[in-house]
């Protein structure tokens, strides 16, 4: 073995180590949904909560009640600005929590919703907001059936947090985990990728960049359900590419099936405005947030009527396979790229960008 | 999208590739030095290296803006960054450099208040939208990014903004590669050379690289496309016997350079007689300070400044990776102590640092990623 491969293989021993939070205080980049975001829920959350079901981090828990299977998500928003080209924190607050349990193989139907507000914040504004998410609660065929308010003095919030918990049934006999990816599986994207973070990063108003660009944010309940309707054995994990973007989510996969990710460049969709918007600011698209798609690992022989199915619903009319499982090297995302050259795609250790969701 | 995709296509560079095969001699090693840190970035991004032959060796240069600060001038921008009414402005590689205790994001965590901006004329507007607080830019980089500094302090002055300053960390290219140059442990046979800074000094300046120390250089443009034309045409003058300084990015360096740019950095910055460089130690002449004229705008002179050197580590080997001496993976601590969460070294953290560039892109066999990459997408295999 050369002595690169040796330096190699004992940083990857290294990294499978149980992480450790090293830091005195919280810093913005444990926020961000990168390598800081894991190791303070590993090294805090999980470790003062372990239990089976929450152990394997997946969007929701799935929890056994009588006959029936529920599953059960929270998600807080402090996006920034508050209202944005393609949507507000409200709709961005019922959609992400129905996309969650959408994820868990779930249809969506109650959702709680928590509001943190500032001392002097328009009555107007929440009043937007609150229409936004009774409008996008009906898109979405679920109900807000239970609630919390609260408000602190100026200066200790800005202006509106909201945080939405929900629970959906689970009525397809599917097992869906960021575990179960096996070689030989293709890798689904549902649309084109970063446009909720590209439009976040345009409306705070930061560069003179204009372009038209708007979230992506929309419920995701309808177009999985086609999916596990038509393929229920064959889906093996659906993750929505929300903080950290398409590359995060397909390195929790890679490390919870212990399997090899290969993505090919020149498939993944991206808008042209988004791209032109990425080169600008040197950030790639694979770790800008989506809000309305997700990354489906299927069955390889079955990828193809899986794209259909996609490709037949108003939201998934740009899905495209963007790659396959492999066997090596296990817990890494590689990326053939369009230049012809192949390279990792590793998790951020924190995101330039916070408070996009 | 135009303007980009022709620079990545691949086609064209397996084209070039090939012809860059046919110029290596069989058996003799090529090590070319890519001085700017965009270029290596550009480098792993789009895992160019696996166009280049085994003939074919790159190393990565100093030309990264934030691997060169050294430990004590970080400390010294978080201690201005405390003042109760400081407003600290910085790039956002910055934020995670570590000083001799902790980095911009631990001291913001800490309570000072400092923010990230894209452009220095960012951190002026933060002055004026904030008249009773001291707005103070963290100016670093080569001289690509020292005109935009200067031209803002221009803007300043003329505005009579005087809550702003600038913590001026400016360095230069030409000092850094001639401190490589007379590295003893040093085994060049060419540079690719940085394509921004020249855009701003031309280039004239490198002569002597050919003149006095034999090494030929190409200056290059920062698609994968034009690092692989630069290799090719640094193969094509030791082929030639030739030893020149060649253009490979006229569409964007004029050889004179940019005679505006220039004389903004000259009215606004001194020269300093010497400066700390992170692992290459104290270099003559290689950095700049504001000049007198300028004495208002400028934040050493405002702040009285600890300026306490502090040594790097000793574990850490970012000298030797900058001047090319080690490979990123050579190094004694890399990926292990040192890694883009917890990094000891610069090199580690910003994305055009040569090991943080090799950590995320390419840590990995090439052998065992080429074979993994060589699977057929689903579509693809039902096709055929």
């Amino acid at each position: 073995m050369s002595r690169e491969q040796q330096v190699l293989d004992r940083i990857e021993r290294i990294r499978r180590r149980k992480p450790v939070i090293r830091e005195e205080r919280i810093t913005l980049a444990h926020g961000a949904g990168g390598k800081a975001t894991q190791t303070l829920i590993e090294a805090v959350f999980l470790e003062a909560f372990r239990n089976p079901l929450l152990a394997p981090l997946d969007d929701g828990a799935l929890l056994r009640l009588g006959d029936g299977q529920l599953a059960f998500t929270t998600d807080s928003y402090v996006v920034s600005p508050l209202f944005f080209p393609g949507g507000d924190i409200g709709d961005l607050a019922v959609n992400g929590t129905v996309n969650d349990l959408a994820m868990c193989g779930a249809r969506p139907a109650h959702l709680s919703a928590g509001f943190i507000l500032e001392e002097g914040f328009p009555v107007a504004d929440l009043r937007r907001i609150t229409d936004s998410m009774a409008a996008a609660a009906a898109a979405a065929e679920v109900t807000i059936v239970t609630g919390d308010t609260k408000v602190v003095q100026r200066g200790k919030a800005d202006g509106c947090y909201i945080t939405t918990a929900g629970v959906g049934l689970v009525e397809q006999p599917v097992t869906l985990s960021a575990a179960h990816a096996r070689p030989g599986d293709a890798v689904i994207v549902s649309g084109p990728i970063g446009e909720h973070g590209a439009a976040i990063m345009l409306a705070r108003g930061d560069f003179d960049i204009e372009a038209p660009i708007t979230s992506d944010t929309a419920p995701l309940h309808g177009i999985v359900s086609e999916l596990l309707e038509a393929l229920p054995q064959h889906v093996r994990a659906l993750r929505d590419a929300t903080r950290g973007g398409v590359a995060t989510v397909l390195n929790e996969v890679a490390r919870a099936s212990e399997v090899a990710v290969v993505l090919r460049e020149d498939q993944i969709p991206v808008r042209p405005e988004v791209t032109g918007v990425c080169e600008l600011l040197g950030l790639d698209p694979l770790y800008v947030a989506c809000e309305g798609r997700f990354v489906a690992v299927v069955d390889g022989e079955h990828a193809g009527p899986a794209l259909e199915i996609l490709r037949s619903h108003p939201l998934g009319a740009d899905a495209a396979i963007v790659g396959t499982v492999a066997a090596a090297p296990a817990g890494l995302v590689l990326l053939r790229t369009a230049f012809g050259g192949t390279r990792v795609v590793d998790v951020l250790v924190g995101d330039p960008l916070p408070r996009i969701c | 999208m135009r303007f980009v995709d022709e620079f990545r296509d691949a086609d064209r560079a397996r084209a070039l590739a090939a012809r860059i095969a046919a110029r290596c001699r069989p058996g003799r090693r090529y090590t070319f030095m890519e001085v700017c840190g965009g270029h290596t970035h550009t480098i792993y991004k789009h895992g160019l290296e696996d166009h280049l032959p085994p003939e074919v060796n790159l190393v990565h240069g100093p030309g990264c803006p934030v691997c060169v600060i050294p430990m004590g001038r970080v400390d010294d921008a978080i201690h201005i960054a405390r003042q109760p009414d400081v407003i600290m402005t910085s790039f956002g590689d910055m934020t995670r450099v570590p000083g001799g205790a902790g980095s911009f994001l631990d001291a913001k965590a800490a309570g000072a208040d400092i923010r990230m901006v894209y452009s220095p004329l960012d951190a002026l507007k933060i002055a004026r939208a904030n008249p009773d607080r001291r707005v103070v830019f963290m100016a670093i980089g080569f001289e690509t990014t020292a005109p935009s500094t200067a031209m803002t302090v221009l803007r300043a002055a003329e505005e009579g903004l005087a809550n702003f300053s600038v913590f001026c960390n400016h360095v230069m290219i030409i000092p850094a590669i001639k401190a490589i140059l007379d590295s003893p442990d040093l085994r060049l046979d060419g540079f690719i050379g940085p394509g921004h800074v020249s855009a701003v000094i031309g280039c004239e300046p490198y002569e002597f690289i050919a003149r006095d120390y034999g090494k030929p250089m190409v200056v290059a443009g920062f698609e994968p496309l034009d690092i692989l034309a630069s290799v090719h045409m640094l193969l094509g003058q030791l082929a030639e016997g030739r030893c020149e300084v060649e253009n490979q990015y006229a569409r964007v360096v004029p050889w004179h350079g940019n005679r505006v740019a220039l004389s903004a950095i000259g009215r606004v910055m001194r020269l300093r007689p010497h400066f700390e460089w992170r692992g290459l130690g104290f270099i003559a002449h290689s950095a700049l300070a504001m000049a007198d004229e300028y004495a208002a705008f400028d934040a050493e002179r405002i702040f009285d400044l600890p300026g306490v050197r502090v040594a790097d580590p000793k574990s850490c080997q970012c000298g030797e990776v900058l001047k090319g001496v080690l490979k990123p993976w050579e190094c004694k601590v890399f990926g292990t102590a040192c890694t883009p969460e917890t990094p000891i070294g610069t090199c580690m953290v910003s994305s055009e640092g040569a090991c943080a560039a090799y950590y995320n892109f390419g840590r990995f066999s090439r052998e065992q990623m080429r074979a993994a990459a060589r699977e057929p997408l689903a579509e693809e295999a039902s096709r055929a």
